[in-house]
């Protein structure tokens, strides 16, 4: 807490704050603001009801009518705060409107009913988190299922791509082959590719295989990644020979020296690819919506795509939904940055 | 244990040799050291007897077996790197057991040879430690004790203290060679410091752009260099070379005129074979510890000499001079001296101790009686 008080009131040199000390603060501020001001905004709507989304002008606050419990009644009723016509205000459940007519009773005393214009309530208000986004989408519109296709792409084809990476990393890194600075620049030049290039190609090779309509159709074609195997074989490359030569001449295969030697001290190249790998298979979009045509096998992705009817769109559940959407990338980021930046600065500089 | 035979090893990277055809035979439990400048194929050599680097050209024999096309894992050697090569994220335990493991050794086996290897070489505290938490010595020993546990035929050391501090050097150079006691095993050390290989070697091959110059004991090297490199690389300071002519060859020896001799005083044959080709060129060396202050006892060139730099060890002193002619004369007295820069000085330099080399391309030593 001390330290996190100290950084926020850091200061240029000893003395008071200086001009650029003000600059500094609005510049972060200003910049705060822009990158997680969306962020807020978006976390903050996913709690609010549907009613309170369409209100106008919009709260910040995710704010509802607070209701309350009449008896006779079965369901609980809105609470507003109407001045009656001798001038006094109370605080009353409404029973029904009719044009602009409104009876209303109080909680405590139902028996007695107000008929007042209804220029003369307003409601009462209260903080409220519209947790019901949360829940409802697990029951509607199978999401557990386009949640379990996300996860089960995004795991499945980071393991994968940092397997494959590695070893082709392994192989242009550290084997002496005719060739290898060929193969090593064909691979970095598919980077020059744009993949909408390749989207009709590689649709109909995963289609001939018949991986249409399959979660292994969106994972094949994403794990050999050019990034991926420049990024591995330049940390690679810093790895001193003579581990791999003192691991031959300790007897271990070739596979061995691999999986026991080159993978462990390449760990924070491999956390970065895995990050960006988790990013990339969570946010892809296109190529999942080529693919996967069939809702059962929709992504998350793709599930928040298809929530934006034609007529109507239903925004506390698509906010809610792209909520959750955001987590894993972010949880990732969250354990993970340490070796972002590590890993970045050893596999270009050392 | 084993015995190892080069015969004609060559090793071409393209077109450029680094090894020209090296013979060469190491005894079964011999101490074998490569000695050269950087760049002489020592390491190269080395290398090739592990299996690390092919061999172009030659057979390489592991106790008569050729092993040319036998893979490193296969050849049952072990070697210790310069950068120790320890696996940076496994504990020292680890690190010892990583090759047991890869035998497919069961895990009682690996864990009696590993604490084995650990208490031979002082290691038990360390074993849960990964190598950065170690200083220099101890990576060291644990380099050394990797290669001990998988009882290796051969042992192989390149350049191995060559990262250390000249204390801890000196005191792992003493370990290493009663290492070797202990374990009896073959092993071959390659240095480009002459101390560590006069000091620990039976035998040492003196190596020179990919050739074998001489190949004998620390003394042999030291008494009867072969020719002017191996006199130069061996001892230190370095012999002194000066520049003669041969005047006559007799029974008695070899008689030379040093240039930087004073003219018309007769000087003694050396006793050194030699055909008497007559004014022919020739360096003479002599080694500074050998130069004396004064006249001695036996026969002995006599040169002046002036006192350019004076270094006072305590034990000893080095003196440098200069002669005529530019040439210049390192004197090693025992003990403290008490001359001052710039002094002249009468040098003899003793027959018995003299070498002769010829000026040419190969520049070998005449052979001394």
């Amino acid at each position: 807490m001390a330290s996190l008080a100290g950084m926020l009131t850091a200061r240029r040199g000893r003395g008071a704050f200086d001009w650029t000390d003000w600059f500094s603060y609005g510049y972060l501020a200003l910049g705060l603001l822009l990158m997680f001001g969306p962020v807020a905004w978006l976390v903050l709507s996913s709690f609010k009801s549907a009613a309170a989304l369409n209100e106008f002008p919009p709260q910040l606050l995710p704010y509802g009518q607070k209701t309350v419990v009449v008896t006779g009644h079965e369901i609980p009723l809105p609470l507003y705060r109407v001045t009656l016509p001798d001038g006094t205000t109370r605080e009353l459940a409404e029973v029904r409107r009719i044009g602009i007519q409104a009876t209303l009773v109080d909680p405590k005393a139902p028996e007695q009913e107000y008929k007042v214009n209804i220029r003369d309530r307003k409601p009462v208000r209260e903080f409220q988190l519209a947790l019901n986004n949360y829940i409802e989408i697990f029951g509607k519109f199978s999401f557990g299922t386009f949640l379990w296709n996300s996860v089960f792409i995004t795991v499945v084809a980071t393991l994968i791509t940092l397997l494959f990476n590695a070893m082709a990393a392994f192989a242009l890194s550290k084997y002496r082959f005719g060739g290898r600075n060929a193969v090593f620049l064909l691979i970095i030049s598919t980077l020059m590719i744009p993949p909408t290039i390749i989207l009709v190609p590689n649709f109909l090779v995963v289609s001939e295989l018949g991986l249409l309509n399959s979660l292994w159709g969106v994972i094949w074609p994403a794990v050999a990644t050019p990034t991926g195997v420049f990024l591995l074989r330049q940390y690679m490359l810093t790895i001193p020979d003579e581990l791999i030569e003192a691991a031959r001449m300790d007897n271990a295969s070739e596979w061995r020296i691999f999986w026991r030697i080159i993978l462990p001290l390449s760990a924070p190249a491999l956390a970065v690819l895995a990050i960006f790998s988790v990013m990339w298979r969570w946010n892809d979009f296109l190529w999942p919506l080529i693919v996967l045509s069939r809702t059962e096998k929709f992504t998350l992705q793709l599930a928040l795509n298809a929530f934006q009817g034609e007529l109507t769109t239903q925004w506390h559940y698509l906010l809610a939904m792209t909520v959750i959407t955001l987590l894993p990338v972010t949880l990732v980021f969250a354990f993970l940055q340490r070796h972002i930046t590590t890993g970045i600065a050893a596999a270009g500089v050392k | 244990m084993a015995s190892l035979q080069l015969h004609r090893v060559v090793k071409r990277y393209g077109t450029t040799a680094v090894v020209h055809g090296i013979d060469l035979e190491v005894k079964d439990g011999e101490f074998v050291v490569f000695v050269g400048p950087s760049g002489c194929g020592k390491s190269t050599l080395l290398r090739m007897i592990a299996g690390l680097e092919s061999v172009t050209e030659g057979d390489l024999l592991i106790d008569g077996t050729r092993v040319n096309d036998v893979s490193a894992a296969q050849r049952g050697l072990a070697m210790v790197f310069q950068s120790y090569a320890l696996y940076p994220h496994m504990t020292v335990y680890q690190n010892l057991a990583f090759g047991l493991e890869n035998l497919g050794a069961p895990r009682a086996e690996v864990d009696a040879k590993v604490k084995a290897a650990a208490k031979l070489l002082k290691l038990e505290a360390l074993l849960e430690r990964r190598p950065t938490q170690l200083s220099g010595g101890q990576r060291q020993r644990v380099a050394i004790g990797r290669a001990i546990v998988r009882d290796p035929t051969i042992f192989l050391f390149d350049e191995p203290l060559s990262n250390l501090d000249a204390e801890l050097r000196v005191q792992m150079r003493a370990e290493i060679t009663a290492l070797h006691k202990r374990l009896g095993t073959t092993m071959i050390y390659v240095t480009h410091d002459q101390v560590e290989a006069m000091t620990m070697a039976h035998r040492i091959a003196v190596l020179r752009s990919g050739n074998v110059e001489q190949f004998g004991t620390p003394l042999e090297l030291y008494n009867r260099p072969v020719n002017r490199f191996v006199a130069g690389f061996i001892g230190s300071p370095q012999m002194n070379f000066l520049n003669a002519r041969i005047v006559g060859a007799s029974d008695a020896g070899l008689r030379v005129l040093l240039d930087a001799a004073p003219t018309g005083e007769s000087q003694p044959p050396l006793p050194i074979d030699g055909s008497a080709k007559t004014q022919q060129r020739v360096m003479l060396g002599i080694r500074p510890e050998h130069v004396a202050i004064g006249p001695t006892s036996g026969p002995a060139l006599a040169l002046t000499a002036t006192i350019e730099r004076v270094e006072q060890l305590g034990a000893a002193s080095f003196l440098y001079c200069a002669l005529g002619g530019g040439e210049r004369l390192t004197v090693h007295a025992p003990g403290q001296v008490a001359f001052e820069s710039g002094t002249q000085i009468k040098v003899s330099l003793p027959v018995a101790e003299t070498h002769v080399f010829d000026t040419g391309e190969s520049e070998n030593a005449f052979r001394r009686r």
